[in-house]
C-alpha cells in the first residue's frame, strides 16, 4: 500500500450535504406552476402561452447579456432568471402586446435583479418590478383584460398582442371583460366563488384558477421549498381585515373568501411574496411580513385607486424586509432575547 | 411544553443525514496485532503538551509512563507496547505537520501483557485523589475532542454536579466505537458511570442514547440494577451528542453562552471515557489503546477495533484491506466534524474515534450558487445563529462584526448548517477562517 497511496484531498469537513440544491429548488417552483400554466393555455389560449414565451425570452436573454461570459454557465443553468419571466408572465394579461411582455421581462431582470448583483442580492421580487415598470408605462394595455375564449378557440390570438413595438397604439380587443376584483370595487358585484375556484373568470393568465395555485403551493409545501408561515400569515390577515370590513357593511365590502379567492391572492401569496430573496429569513419576520402583505392588499383593493393591490402589498414589504430581519433575529441559544449570556 | 418536550428527548433544530451506521453497526470490537513502531505525539490532547521521563535507547514496559502531564490542564502518556524508545523528537502528525512525539519500536518477543497491578480502592480516594489518578491513567474525553478528563471534575469552590451526563449519542454518522462498547461492556459503561457519579457526588446519573440503537438501550437498562441511573433514548438527531445539545435533550437546560456545564451543575462525559476510568480502576490500565471505528466506502473490510494508540493509521487500514482505489480522502473522526488525514503515517490518537475512507461521491465539491436566503442554515443551526448572514459577512471579511452583532464565537463548527444550504456554501469554513483571524489578531495585539 505505500507505495500506492491515493492522493489524498484534505476537504475539511462536513463531507455530507442533503441532496437538495437551489437549481432543483427553482425546478421544483416550475413543476409547482404547471397546473396553473396549463389551465391558463385551455382558458386563454395560443395568445397567453405566447405572452408566456415573450416574457422568459425578455428574462433569460437579459441575463444571458448583462453577464460576464465565464458565469454565464452557471447563472442560466440555476433556472432562476427562467423562473423571473414565467412569474411574470403569469400575471400579465392574455391580449398584452408581446413586445411589452418581452421588455417586462428584460426588466424583471435588468432593473429587478441584475443591477442589484444578481440572484440573491435584489431587494425587490424581480417579476413584480417588470409588472410594476408595465402597469406604469402601459396602463391601458396592462388593464385590458379578455374573456376566456376557451379549448375550442385555442389558437386565436388576439390582435394586440401583435402589436409592433412603439409603432402604434395597441387597439385592445373587442371581447373586453371586467376581472372578479374590477367587478367588485367598481359594481359591487361578486363573482361565485367556484368560478373564482376553478379560475373561469377574467384575469391575469396564471392568477385565475385558486384551485391548481393551491395545489402547487401545497407540492413546494411537501418539497420544503416555501415558507409556510407566509402564505398562511398572508391568508389569515387578509381575511380577518376583510371579515371586519364585511361585517361593517356586507354590501359594499367583500367577503374574507372572496378577498382570499380572486385576483393575484394566491398566485402572490404562494409564489411571489415567498421568494425568499426577497422575504425575511427568520421566522418570526416571515410572520411579520406575511401580516403586513395581507393587510396592504386589502387596504389598496378596497380603498386604493386600483381593483387589485396584490403587487404593490408585496413590493411595499420587500422593502422592508432587511428591517424586519434585522429586528426579529431568533434567541442565540444560551443568550437571553438581548444577546447577552 | 414541559411535557411535550420531555416526550420528545431532543434539542431543537438540527439535521438529520443518513446515518450510514449498518456497515458496522453488527461487527463485534477485534483487537488489531501489534506492529513494529509507535508513535505517541506529546501534544495529541487538549492543553500544555506533556513532558517526556524517558530518553532514546532506555526499554519501557507496555503501560508504563513515558510523559508526564505539562500543566494542570495536560495529562500522561503511557507506552502502548513494550519495547525501546527509538526517537524522541518531530514526527508526523495527522494534519501532515511534524510535531514533537516519541518513537517505540516494539519488542518482537515480548507477550505485550499488561503487567498485574492491583485494583485501585477508589471509593477510598478524596476527590482530589481521584483527580489525581485519573490524570495518571492520562485518561481524554474520547468522543473526540481529547479534553483531560480530571479538569472537569475540578469543580471550583461554591460549585456542585448534581447530574453527571454520558454521552452515548453518537451522532455522528458511520462511527459505531460508543454503540459497540455499550453493547459488548454494558457492564463496564454502568461501572464507569457509577464511578463517576459518586466521585463527583452527583445526585443521579444520565446516560444519554439515540434512539437508533435499541439494542445498547435495552442492554444498559438490564445492567443498572438498583443504581440512580437513568437510560435515555434521545432523537436521532445531528448533533445530539454536541455537550450543551445533549444538556438540553436530556434536562431541558441551556448552558449559558461562554459558560461551561458545571456552572449550571452538570458535568458530561463520553461512554469511552467511563470505560477508561472503570478499566483503569479495575485493571490500572491507564489509557494506552481505545476503539476505531474503520470505515467509509473507501473502505475494503470495515471493522470496529481496539488499537493501541500510536499505531500508524496505514497500519490500520492495511488490517482492514487496505483502501479501495476509488478512496480520495481519509478522515479522522466523523464525516461531519471529522480532521481531514494528510499523512497515513501519523499515529492513531486518543481521540481518534473513527477513521473514515472517503470517495468521489462524498469528497467532490459541490458547484456553489448564490445564497438565496432560504433559511435551511438558519433551521439547522443548533445555536440559532445566522449562518447565511455569518457567510455573508465572512466573504467579505467583516469579522468583527460577526462576533459582535451574529455571535461568531458561539458556533461550535458542527457543519449542520453546511449540511443543509441547498448553495453548496462552506458556511462553517467561513465561519472557521473569521475565527482564526480574530484569533491571531489578538496574539498580534497581546504580542504589542
Amino acid at each position: 500500500m505505500s507505495k500506492q497511496d491515493p492522493k489524498l484531498l484534505l476537504q475539511p469537513a462536513p463531507l455530507l450535504r442533503q441532496g437538495m440544491t437551489t437549481p432543483a429548488a427553482m425546478r421544483d417552483v416550475w413543476l409547482a406552476l404547471l397546473p396553473a400554466t396549463a389551465a391558463a393555455l385551455w382558458y386563454f389560449g395560443l395568445a397567453a402561452l405566447l405572452v408566456l414565451v415573450a416574457s422568459i425570452a425578455g428574462s433569460v436573454l437579459t441575463e444571458w447579456a448583462f453577464t460576464p461570459k465565464e458565469r454565464r454557465a452557471i447563472t442560466l443553468r440555476d433556472n432562476s432568471a427562467a423562473l423571473t419571466g414565467l412569474l411574470l408572465g403569469l400575471t400579465l394579461p392574455p391580449a398584452l402586446p408581446l413586445w411589452m411582455a418581452f421588455v417586462g421581462g428584460a426588466v424583471a431582470i435588468g432593473i429587478g435583479k441584475l443591477i442589484w448583483g444578481g440572484l440573491g442580492a435584489n431587494i425587490f421580487n424581480p417579476a413584480l418590478v417588470g409588472r410594476a415598470f408595465l402597469l406604469a408605462t402601459f396602463p391601458i394595455a396592462m388593464t385590458s383584460w379578455t374573456v376566456q375564449q376557451g379549448p375550442a378557440e385555442f389558437f386565436t390570438v388576439h390582435a394586440s398582442n401583435l402589436t409592433a413595438p412603439f409603432m402604434q397604439a395597441p387597439v385592445m380587443d373587442t371581447l373586453s371583460a371586467a376581472t372578479p376584483l374590477g367587478q367588485m370595487k367598481f359594481e359591487q358585484s361578486a363573482t361565485p366563488l367556484w368560478d373564482l375556484l376553478i379560475g373561469n373568470t377574467a384575469g391575469s393568465i396564471g392568477e385565475t384558477s385558486a384551485l391548481l395555485l393551491l395545489l402547487g403551493g401545497i407540492y413546494l409545501f411537501l418539497r420544503r421549498d416555501l415558507d409556510w408561515r407566509i402564505p398562511v400569515g398572508i391568508f389569515a390577515s387578509a381575511a380577518l381585515f376583510s371579515a371586519i370590513l364585511y361585517g361593517v357593511d356586507a354590501e359594499r365590502y367583500p367577503s374574507a373568501l372572496f378577498t382570499l379567492l380572486s385576483g393575484g391572492m394566491l398566485l402572490g401569496a404562494l409564489f411571489m411574496a415567498t421568494d425568499p430573496v426577497t422575504s425575511p429569513v427568520t421566522p418570526k419576520g416571515a410572520w411579520v411580513f406575511a401580516i403586513g402583505v395581507g393587510f396592504l392588499v386589502v387596504l389598496i383593493r378596497v380603498f386604493g385607486g386600483f381593483p387589485e393591490g396584490m403587487m404593490y402589498a408585496i413590493l411595499l414589504m420587500n422593502a422592508a424586509t432587511p428591517l424586519i430581519d434585522r429586528w426579529t433575529q431568533p434567541r442565540v441559544f444560551g443568550r437571553n432575547k438581548g444577546g447577552s449570556a | 411544553m414541559g411535557l411535550f418536550f420531555s416526550l420528545r428527548n431532543s434539542f431543537d433544530h438540527g439535521v438529520h443525514p443518513r446515518h450510514h451506521k449498518e456497515q458496522t453497526a453488527e461487527l463485534p470490537i477485534q483487537r488489531v496485532p501489534f506492529v513494529a513502531r509507535y508513535v505517541m505525539p506529546l501534544g495529541q490532547h487538549i492543553g500544555a503538551p506533556a513532558k517526556p521521563v524517558v530518553k532514546v535507547g532506555e526499554r519501557v514496559q507496555r503501560g508504563q509512563l513515558i510523559a508526564e502531564a505539562g500543566a494542570f490542564v495536560s495529562t500522561t502518556l503511557h507506552s502502548p507496547v513494550t519495547g525501546t524508545v527509538r526517537d524522541i523528537g518531530p514526527h508526523r502528525y495527522i494534519d501532515g505537520n511534524f510535531r514533537p512525539a516519541i518513537e517505540i519500536e516494539a519488542d518482537p518477543y515480548a507477550t505485550q501483557q499488561l503487567p498485574p497491578r492491583p485494583a485501585i480502592d477508589w471509593q477510598g480516594l478524596s476527590i482530589d485523589e481521584f483527580i489525581a489518578q485519573v490524570q495518571a491513567a492520562g485518561i481524554v474525553g474520547m468522543g473526540g475532542a481529547a479534553f483531560p478528563s480530571h479538569v472537569k471534575y475540578a469543580i471550583p469552590e461554591g460549585q456542585q454536579i448534581d447530574d453527571l451526563l454520558v454521552n452515548g449519542a453518537e451522532c455522528e454518522p458511520y462511527l459505531t466505537t460508543d454503540h459497540r462498547l455499550m453493547v459488548e461492556r454494558p457492564e463496564a459503561v454502568i461501572r464507569g458511570t457509577e464511578i463517576v457519579r459518586q466521585k463527583l457526588g452527583a445526585k443521579r446519573a444520565t446516560i444519554g442514547v439515540e434512539k437508533n440503537k435499541p439494542d445498547a438501550i435495552a442492554l444498559l437498562k438490564q445492567h443498572v440494577g438498583e443504581l440512580p441511573i437513568e437510560v435515555l433514548g434521545l432523537e436521532v438527531k445531528y448533533p445530539q451528542g454536541a455537550e450543551k445539545m445533549l444538556i438540553k435533550a436530556a434536562y431541558n437546560r441551556e448552558v449559558p453562552a461562554g459558560a461551561l456545564p458545571r456552572d449550571i451543575g452538570v458535568a458530561v462525559n463520553n461512554v469511552g471515557t467511563v470505560v477508561a476510568i472503570a478499566d483503569y480502576f479495575d485493571t490500572g490500565m491507564p489509557l494506552i489503546e481505545r476503539v476505531v471505528t474503520v470505515a467509509g466506502p473507501g473502505v475494503a473490510e470495515p471493522a470496529n477495533l481496539i488499537v493501541p494508540l500510536g499505531t500508524p493509521i496505514r497500519e490500520v487500514l492495511r488490517f482492514c484491506g487496505g483502501l479501495k482505489e476509488s478512496t480520495r480522502e481519509v478522515i479522522m473522526g466523523g464525516p461531519m466534524m471529522g480532521t481531514p488525514i494528510a499523512d497515513l503515517d501519523a499515529p492513531i490518537l486518543k481521540g481518534s474515534s473513527g477513521i473514515l475512507a472517503f470517495t468521489a461521491s462524498e469528497t467532490g465539491r459541490p458547484q456553489e450558487y448564490p445564497c438565496i436566503r432560504c433559511g435551511r442554515c438558519l433551521e439547522a443551526c443548533p445555536y440559532f445563529l445566522n449562518p447565511s448572514r455569518l457567510a455573508k459577512l465572512g466573504k467579505a471579511r467583516l469579522f468583527e462584526q460577526m462576533r459582535d452583532d451574529y455571535h461568531l464565537m458561539d458556533c461550535v463548527e458542527c457543519g449542520a448548517c453546511t449540511f443543509a444550504c441547498p448553495s453548496g456554501i462552506p458556511i462553517v469554513q467561513h465561519i472557521r477562517t473569521a475565527k482564526d483571524d480574530l484569533r491571531q489578531q489578538k496574539v498580534r495585539s497581546e504580542k504589542q
